[in-house]
């Protein structure tokens, strides 16, 4: 397999005044086509840091970080603009979806970035990328008539649409209950099984243990990468969990 | 983006928040509506100021006698006797570019008809008097050369006096009245002009041969002023210089010698009331384009919350690959929609307020074109202008910090 995301002596560093925070500190790190990778660490450990680096949101202060074999390390705010349009889906924590903007107009929002997409192909592949992950009769619906887990379903559709090389979810069942967590990730592990390459930040142990390999951050390193055993399969967690009674 | 795209997210964006969008733009609105209306209301009292100067004369040019020395004393304006019929011949035969010269004496007196009576002015002229007036006459006929150099007791009269005199609407036409104790047989009516633009009944005089007033009633041998037509607007100041070049040979004045005459043109006149009316057009425009800067600084404001609002929007297009351009297009483009839509219901509300305004004063009120295109240009610059700065403040915004944005 190739690897997608091919990273080696990868530092960051903040400058926050006069003090320089090294938020990582030498990173080397290969994500494969097809893996399902959870990035584990508490809070200042560097995770977000290198999500972002990742998501070309930010770039490294040294180090090559080559996405689908294109060296992205260097490139302007511009390109990064292309490069995330093109080559990567983001879904967050508080779903980031545009109220009163339908579900539809919602997915359809990254191809209004590719130029090269017509108003007919955007609409169509909206779509299907809802249908994907199970909402195709909520198209005209707004985000406040949709329930939370509906509305993180609809970020996942956004972020399949523009057919990302990488779908980067940050924290993605943070404000979700436990059964609609298992939902999103039931979705997930079926995209993942279809070949789609996701990194999940998460700190939930549980959540985790549904990915096919875990990194665990500490202070700007990678103390631990495993790959998981005995890994969970969402929908039979799902099966498992007691019913709420309303 | 595709511009078509920008302008769809613009659109849905300001549909949005539809009261928001309505008094932002009430702002522009008010401000374009009140550029217009005062435009065309400047423009209108110039074009009514404009009518009532040409209605005086036409292209008129006139000599006053000027200030005379005494013995050292000054006498005061129009004091100097040395204006004759002389000088009216000279001008006559010498100025090519006055194709129409009379002398002018008046007189103040009681007008009688039987048992009515009413004062008036006798203004003395000849035959070519009326026509540098623009004056016609509605029935009767003209002085006549003969009866202008024989003091022929014959006059034309004003429709004031006429209807004081005979009643309302008659034609006294052959009946002979009295001034000043002398018979004068009416030979014509004069059309009626109204109220000049200083608030003067232009109907209330007598006109005769200046013969008859200048020796019957007067007998003065000196004349009050000579008036004068140029051949052309553009002649008049050319007439002006003849005029001056002939009078100043005859009255035998020095190089180093003042005027004793003054040559006042309609021109003039026409130049000071209307340079007038344009400061108080720029008056008007200028109170009209501060409200329309308000309007525009509401834009900015607004653009400014919406920015802050919208952070973690802005954010999220980042983040999905809009380009910094693409998020200052964007709120660009909700700026100048802002301030065109504002724009164009301002247009259409300031020709409203104009007819208002014309058919409740019946001013000779015009919208001009330019005014209108001015203001839709200033809207789209006013747009441009103050939604430049939030823009770029979304378009600067980290795409990490904005989508953290609480």
């Amino acid at each position: 397999m190739s690897a997608i995301i091919d990273i080696s002596s990868l530092k960051k560093d903040y400058y926050v005044g006069e003090v320089t925070v090294h938020a990582l500190r030498g990173i080397d790190l290969q994500i494969s086509q097809g893996e399902f990778v959870a990035i584990m660490g508490a809070s200042g450990s560097g995770k977000s840091t290198m999500l972002n680096i990742i998501g070309c949101l930010d770039r490294p202060t040294s180090g090559t970080y080559l996405l689908d074999g294109i060296n992205v390390a260097g490139m302007s705010k511009n390109e990064r603009a292309a490069i995330r349009n093109r080559k990567i889906g983001f879904v967050f924590q508080s779903y980031n979806l545009l109220s009163r903007t339908s579900a539809l107009e919602n997915v359809e929002l990254p191809l209004m970035y590719n130029p090269r997409i017509r108003a007919k192909e955007r609409r169509e592949r909206a779509i299907a990328s809802l249908e994907a992950v199970g909402l195709q009769d909520r198209l005209d619906h707004m985000p406040n008539q949709l329930s939370g887990g509906q509305q993180q379903r609809v970020a996942i559709a956004r972020s399949l649409v523009n057919d990302p090389v990488v779908i980067l979810a940050d924290e993605a069942t943070g404000n979700l209950d436990t059964r609609t967590s298992y939902e999103i990730m039931a979705l997930l592990q079926e995209l993942n099984a279809k070949g789609k390459t996701i990194v999940f930040v998460t700190h939930e142990a549980d959540i985790a243990r549904c990915m096919s390999r875990s990194i665990v951050f500490r202070d700007g390193h990678i103390i631990r990468q495993e790959e998981v055993k005995n890994r969970l399969v969402a929908a039979e967690t799902l099966k498992a969990l007691p019913v709420e009674e309303d | 983006m595709k511009l078509g795209n920008l302008f769809k997210v613009a659109m849905n964006a300001l549909r949005r928040n539809k009261m928001r969008s309505f008094l932002t733009m009430l702002g522009i609105i008010i401000g374009v509506a009140s550029v217009i209306t005062m435009l065309a209301i400047g423009q209108g009292s110039k074009k009514s100021i404009e009518d009532q100067i040409s209605s005086m004369g036409s292209n008129m040019l006139f000599v006053m006698p000027g200030t005379m020395r005494m013995g050292g004393v000054q006498q005061g304006s129009s004091s100097s006797q040395r204006l004759t019929t002389d000088d009216v011949n000279a001008i006559k035969t010498e100025c090519n570019a006055v194709i129409a010269v009379s002398p002018e004496v008046r007189s103040s007196g009681q007008a009688v008809y039987g048992s009515s009576n009413w004062p008036t002015t006798i203004y003395g002229g000849n035959e070519e008097y009326l026509e540098i007036k623009s004056w016609s006459i509605v029935s009767g006929r003209n002085i006549t050369d003969s009866e202008a150099k024989g003091s022929a007791k014959v006059c034309l009269i004003g429709r004031t006096v006429a209807d004081e005199l005979f009643g309302e609407g008659i034609d006294p036409t052959g009946e002979t009245i009295r001034f000043k104790n002398i018979p004068f047989k009416i030979i014509g009516v004069l059309e009626e002009k109204g109220q000049n633009s200083f608030g003067q009944d232009q109907d209330d005089v007598l006109i005769a041969p200046f013969t008859t007033v200048q020796k019957r009633i007067l007998a003065q041998t000196y004349i009050q002023s000579i008036q004068m037509s140029a051949r052309s607007a553009e002649e008049s100041s050319l007439a002006q210089e003849q005029v001056e070049e002939v009078l100043r040979q005859r009255h035998k004045l020095r190089e180093n010698e003042d005027n004793d005459f003054e040559i006042r043109s309609q021109e003039e006149l026409a130049t000071t009331m209307t340079s007038v009316m344009d400061i108080l057009t720029i008056l008007l425009g200028a109170i009209a384009g501060i409200s329309l800067l308000v309007g525009g600084i509401g834009i900015m404001n607004i653009m400014y919350v919406s920015v802050t609002e919208r952070t973690r929007e802005i954010g999220l297009r980042m983040s999905l690959g809009g380009r910094g351009i693409d998020i200052l297009m964007q709120f660009l483009i909700e700026s100048i929609l802002l301030s065109v839509f504002g724009g164009l219901i301002g247009i259409l509300l300031g020709l409203l307020a104009s007819r208002i305004v014309a058919a409740l004063t019946s001013w000779p009120i015009t919208v001009m074109m330019g005014s209108v295109l001015l203001s839709f240009v200033v809207c789209t610059v006013i747009g441009v202008f103050f939604g430049w700065y939030p823009a770029r403040k979304a378009s600067d915004l980290d795409p990490i910090d904005a989508l953290r944005y609480e």
